[in-house]
């Protein structure tokens, strides 16, 4: 048997420290993680990406707007309907469609049920095993059985919002261009009231729970970008500002930053145009946008104290994640509560060329998609930016600048620590790679 | 590299309960993550199946890593990369029950639309260096690389079907996974046919049901992510489509998240391939 926990080399002592952690684990997909200091010197500090290709930038091509809701969904399995909210909403702005209220309201709500699925599944199954000191939330739950039980019963309602409103909780059905592909009752949307009021309770106990954790200190200026809207948090629409004054409309993303290929990932880097590295996320848009927060979220969020700790400290992402599963539990119970079934699914259109461009705010931060519509209305050209695939130059950036500070750790507790930093992040990987593995050894 | 173990009938259970636990492992090709989640997402059974087995290896949830030996092997993804190929073969050494969850690993993906298009034409299209880009020219099955005791089909696969799989595991029978169309799920939901009543285009007839009958549930035709069920008939069914819809929009109905499977694949061929192609033949064209 060759069983072991981590797969993590190191070695090293003083000012010198070399660590390697080939498959990164409690992440969504492939990644490993380098680090080399010599004399105190941070030389190298890679998040590398190496899950396979898909091509998906190719795979629309050709394609309607409807089938691409069905197909970019495919990118990540953990956040299908963020590129399904970009997507539906690009040809929708593109091609000049109006939208019913009430059907917008259905898709805040959904969108809604996977921020809450996505982060209580951060949250409880992948990053408090490394506050409590455990390999997996299964190994906790022998000691914190109640802790797991609720964080699963969370992520299952959830989960049960996009079932309902989507058809399936995974890669849901009913998105189209226009609404929905059929009207939802109001008698089957209260059916979320009991359930959303639980998983409130929840929330706001996870805040506490997540409150009381000491996450190694660390901290650093960085620059966040979020979506902002006028007057609600930002999901599905807003402009992109940051907290060094940026503030541009949602489809300008390419007049503010731009990708470049670095040789240890699969997928793009992308940076301000000036060079810089920025972060998205959870922690960005608290920040950015904690104005804005549902007022029990808003609550909850000063009674912890740690808005600041938040902006400058990665680890406390555990809490900007609790305080948003409080926002979109408290905002899905306002959603169901005023739900009136609009008169039908969908606003009919007509297929034709457009450029559609749009972004909205994954679980894990704003996604820019961007797409060219020939003269029958099929895809032409495509170009789709994940979160993490932004994220990576600041998760860089902020190892390189933590590293230093576990040279005096043991290896194995230095390795944990690092390892915990990228988990912060929540990276996405399978949405990451739509770009591409190399071999390391072709780096000058 | 050994050949597989003597492998059982396709598609055969495990059978026996064994008096230790089972040594479980979950890992990934070129996929989603959705399959795996699949598991995370039976929230009212994971810890009570967490007790029973013994998770060795699933990275997306928990630290502790085994490269085997597993007694049951979840395979989610398509074989796309040389690597990979050399993986998939390995891990059959060492493993007793192989199972391919999903859409990617039983039936290529998605991302097996690309199969059609010329694979250096892809990798200009998509990278700035595809000279980096390793991946082979097809996304294909785990089944055409290695012998898979068992599969569950789906884009993501059915947590219902996965939690019966699950309990059948543990208490050594044999999982009822049923192969009959998406229509007598309907006809069991009482959903009423939108082929019929509504004219929409609908796989159901041709797909394995398994979803419950999501999609016209939810108004829209079955786009046959579980795809095509035993001696499924794509070619009449195309012809019938084709009646009123021209032959390209045809195709496109089956070239979906399991086009590469035989039956959707041969219906595709018969159209002229799926949509797409023609900017391949394009591109390729001007290089």
């Amino acid at each position: 048997m060759h069983d072991a926990i981590g797969t993590g080399g190191t070695g090293g002592t003083g000012n010198n420290l070399e660590i390697d952690v080939a498959g990164l684990t409690r992440v969504e997909g492939e990644g490993s993680l380098r680090l080399l200091v010599r004399d105190g010197v941070v030389q190298e500090a890679r998040l590398e990406i190496f899950e396979a290709p898909r091509y998906f930038e190719r795979l629309v091509v050709g394609r309607t707007p409807d089938e691409v809701i069905d197909i970019v969904a495919r990118i990540c399995g953990i956040c299908p309907v963020a590129y399904q909210m970009t997507a539906v909403h690009a040809f929708e702005h593109g091609l000049g469609i109006p939208i019913d209220p009430q059907i917008r309201a259905l898709r805040r709500l959904l969108y809604c049920g996977e921020w809450i699925e996505s982060h209580a599944l951060h949250v409880f199954l992948l990053h408090l095993p490394d506050f409590l000191g455990y390999p997996s939330a299964l190994d906790m739950a022998k000691n914190h059985r109640a802790w797991v039980e609720a964080g699963l019963a969370l992520k299952k309602v959830g989960n049960q919002i996009v079932e309902l409103v989507g058809g399936r909780a995974i890669h849901p059905v009913s998105v189209r261009v226009g609404g929905f592909s059929r009207v939802l009752r109001r008698s089957e949307v209260e059916r979320l009231a009991g359930p959303l009021t639980s998983a409130l309770r929840i929330a706001l106990d996870t805040v506490d729970l997540v409150t009381g954790l000491e996450p190694p200190s660390f901290d650093r200026t960085a620059r966040l970008v979020a979506l902002r809207h006028p007057s609600e948090y930002p999901m599905n629409e807003g402009r992109i500002v940051s907290t060094d004054g940026l503030d541009v409309a949602a489809g300008d993303w390419p007049s503010a930053f731009e990708e470049s290929q670095v040789a240890w990932s699969h997928a793009l880097q992308a940076r301000g145009r000036d060079g810089n590295p920025y972060l998205l996320g959870p922690s960005a848009r608290i920040t950015l946008a904690a104005d804005q927060l549902h007022p029990i979220a808003a609550a909850s969020l000063a009674s912890t104290g740690r808005a600041a700790a938040i902006r400058s400290n990665p680890y406390w992402s555990i809490l900007a994640r609790a305080i948003e599963l409080v926002d979109a539990t408290a905002e899905a119970i306002d959603l169901v509560e005023a739900y009136r079934a609009p008169d039908r699914p969908s606003t009919p259109w007509q297929p034709g060329p457009a450029r559609a461009s749009w972004a909205t705010e994954a679980p894990r931060g704003l996604i820019f998609h961007d797409y060219r519509l020939d003269e029958e209305g099929h895809v032409a050209e495509a170009r789709i930016v994940p979160p993490t695939s932004q994220n990576q130059a600041a998760i860089e950036a902020d190892l390189a600048a933590f590293a230093p500070r576990v040279l005096a750790l043991p290896r194995e507790q230095a390795t944990h620590r690092i390892e915990q930093l990228i988990r912060s992040y929540d990276p996405c990987i399978s949405c990451a790679t739509h770009f591409l593995r190399l071999d390391l050894e072709t780096v000058p | 590299m050994a050949g597989p173990p003597p492998a059982p009938t396709p598609h055969h259970a495990p059978r026996a309960a064994t008096p230790r636990r089972p040594r479980i492992g979950v890992v990934k090709f070129a996929s989603c993550d959705g399959c795996q989640l699949t598991l995370l997402d039976l929230e009212d059974e994971l810890l009570a199946i967490a007790e029973r087995v013994d998770v060795v290896e699933f990275a997306e949830a928990t630290s502790h890593r085994s490269s085997g030996p597993f007694d049951v092997l979840f395979v989610e993804g398509s074989i796309s990369t040389a690597e990979q190929a050399v993986e998939i073969a390995r891990l059959r050494t060492v493993t007793r029950h192989l199972v391919t969850i999903g859409a990617c690993a039983t039936a290529g993906g998605i991302q097996a639309i690309r199969n059609w298009f010329d694979h250096e034409e892809v990798r200009q299209t998509v990278y700035p260096e595809p000279a980096f880009v390793d991946s082979l020219a097809l996304s294909r099955p785990v089944a055409d690389f290695v012998a898979v005791d068992a599969e569950l089909r789906g884009c993501p696969i059915s947590p219902g079907q996965l939690r019966e799989f699950l309990v059948a595991l543990v208490t050594g029978r044999r999982p009822q996974l049923p192969d009959e169309a998406v229509c007598l799920e309907c006809k069991r939901r009482g959903v009423v046919c939108v082929a019929v009543a509504r004219g929409i285009a609908c796989l159901g007839p041709v797909t394995r049901t398994g979803c419950g009958a999501i999609c016209p549930a939810y108004g829209r035709g079955c786009y046959g992510c579980f795809g095509p069920r035993e001696s499924a008939n794509t070619a009449s069914l195309a012809e019938w489509f084709g009646a009123t819809t021209a032959a390209p929009d045809v195709a496109r109905l089956f070239a979906g998240f399991t086009a590469w499977s035989g039956p959707n694949r041969t219906a595709i061929d018969a159209l002229g391939g799926p949509p797409g192609q023609r900017e391949a033949e394009g591109r390729s064209g001007d290089a």
